[in-house]
């Protein structure tokens, strides 16, 4: 690697005054394990790297009624092993023990992971179905975004320079709301996903109250199946709402050609996991 | 650039260490300090063979910068047997002959004695999911899952 300054702050504001001062020269480094890997291939060149291990008040689990507060520097891994997660909210603790390997999440960050913008990582498109709220601050203030406006393009996130995300926000689940994540994975365990379906769904008896679908490394950044969304809110499960729902997603996704499958094959098991995960949700034992 | 000054504890010894910036841990234990037994194989963090403890979690030791093992207390293979023998993961592995070229096996045996620190009794999917990410490309699997089951039988009986 090239070489560069480490800087170990323990504060927000610390880190937050080191950002604005170096800017562009500067990166962050959480759990590094994207990070390191950018800069081994020579694809960032940062002068600087804040080292963001020691900042206080970054670490936290924690809910309130409404919501739960996951703070950014919260490894993958104590996601998939938090009590309060697993039984708040399921899907995101299910999620999180998808991805890589357990080494990865020993490592991996929330908030590092989603400034990586990475579309093909499991997180992403779970947090987009689940509405979350992204924390920003910077030496100027704090914002608060939704997911859907931090994802820009492949590994590109709408972080202004000397901005950094600080927490994860996410509205509670209703207690009778169902959810899944699916992983189409057909080569290794520790592999990105080829296709990725994360659902969230509210019956009423028979009918879809409210669902929301997230689907992740289909297209440069995740992205919310909203066509399928609005064939299916207010009407009754059937088996033909649930093909015809699938089939739309063929329309909001922008696969890429890769090693794990033509986008033609993608975007047809884009439809079949669609499907899979409404006939587990809507059609599967209450 | 001028070398950092890094304090640390490797295998309950405190130590302290002189890394370039940019030495990834995995450097900095082969190189600074000679303790090769972690191994360097894909440098990106996919296959374990340089899977060492840090904080009581395993990681990938060349996803790691040597500057962030500061106060960091880390144990490597070379802390596994101690002068009274092979611990019973490494002497199950040698009884399962669950290894071959042998490159992947500090990897296997780090990843299998974080299992087994927190999870004593683990089942055979456990064990798999566990190891799930460490990569074998010699043997295939079979006899290093069943070297974990005995060794984690074989610590049980132990105590």
């Amino acid at each position: 690697m090239h070489d560069f300054t480490v800087h170990h702050p323990q504060s927000l504001q610390e880190t937050l005054i080191l950002l604005d001062r170096f800017g562009d020269a500067a990166q962050l480094i959480a759990g590094g394990t994207a990070l390191m890997n950018f800069m081994k291939q020579s694809l960032l060149l940062p002068e600087h790297i804040i080292n963001l291990q020691r900042v206080q008040g970054l670490q936290h689990i924690q809910s309130t009624k409404d919501e739960v507060r996951i703070g950014a520097m919260v490894k993958h891994r104590e996601i998939e092993k938090s009590n309060l997660i697993q039984n708040e909210v399921p899907i995101l603790a299910s999620t999180y023990r998808r991805v890589a390997t357990i080494r990865i999440r020993n490592m991996a960050t929330i908030g590092g992971g989603l400034a990586h913008a990475d579309p093909a990582q499991d997180p992403p498109s779970t947090l987009v179905a689940l509405n979350a709220r992204i924390r920003i601050a910077s030496i100027s203030g704090e914002r608060t975004i939704s997911i859907m406006d931090l994802f820009q393009n492949y590994y590109e996130n709408s972080l202004m320079p000397g901005e950094m995300i600080t927490e994860v926000i996410i509205p509670s689940m209703h207690s009778d709301t169902k959810s899944t994540y699916l992983k189409f994975l057909p080569r290794t365990a520790d592999d990105y996903a080829t296709v990725s379906v994360s659902l969230i769904a509210t019956l009423n008896e028979n009918i879809v109250r409210d669902v929301r679908i997230g689907l992740g490394a289909v297209a440069p950044t995740p992205i919310r199946a909203t066509i399928a969304e609005e064939t299916l809110k207010g009407h009754a499960i059937s088996d033909e709402l649930i093909q015809q729902a699938s089939n739309s997603v063929a329309q909001q996704v922008d696969p890429l050609d890769d090693f794990r499958g033509s986008a033609d094959y993608k975007r047809d098991m884009a439809i079949v996991f669609t499907k899979r995960a409404l006939q587990q949700v809507l059609q599967g034992p209450s | 650039m001028a070398k950092l000054h890094v304090e640390t504890t490797i295998n309950g010894e405190s130590t302290e260490i002189l890394v370039d910036p940019q030495q990834s841990l995995l450097e900095t234990l082969r190189d600074g300090l000679m303790l090769t037994g972690a191994k360097e194989g894909c440098n990106d963090g996919n296959c374990g063979a340089c899977t060492v403890i840090m904080d009581g979690r395993t990681v990938n030791s060349c996803l790691v910068l040597g500057a962030e093992a500061q106060d960091a207390d880390i144990t490597t293979i070379e802390g596994l047997a101690t002068p009274r023998g092979l611990h019973p993961l490494q002497q199950a592995f040698l009884e399962n002959a669950a290894l071959q070229c042998g490159i992947c096996t500090p990897g296997f045996l780090i990843s299998s004695k974080s299992l087994l620190d927190s999870n004593p009794n683990p089942s055979e999917e456990e064990v798999r999911f566990w190891l799930a990410g460490n990569l074998c490309r010699c043997t295939g699997y079979d006899k290093i899952v069943r070297a974990v089951l005995d060794a984690a039988k074989e610590m049980k009986a132990g105590n």
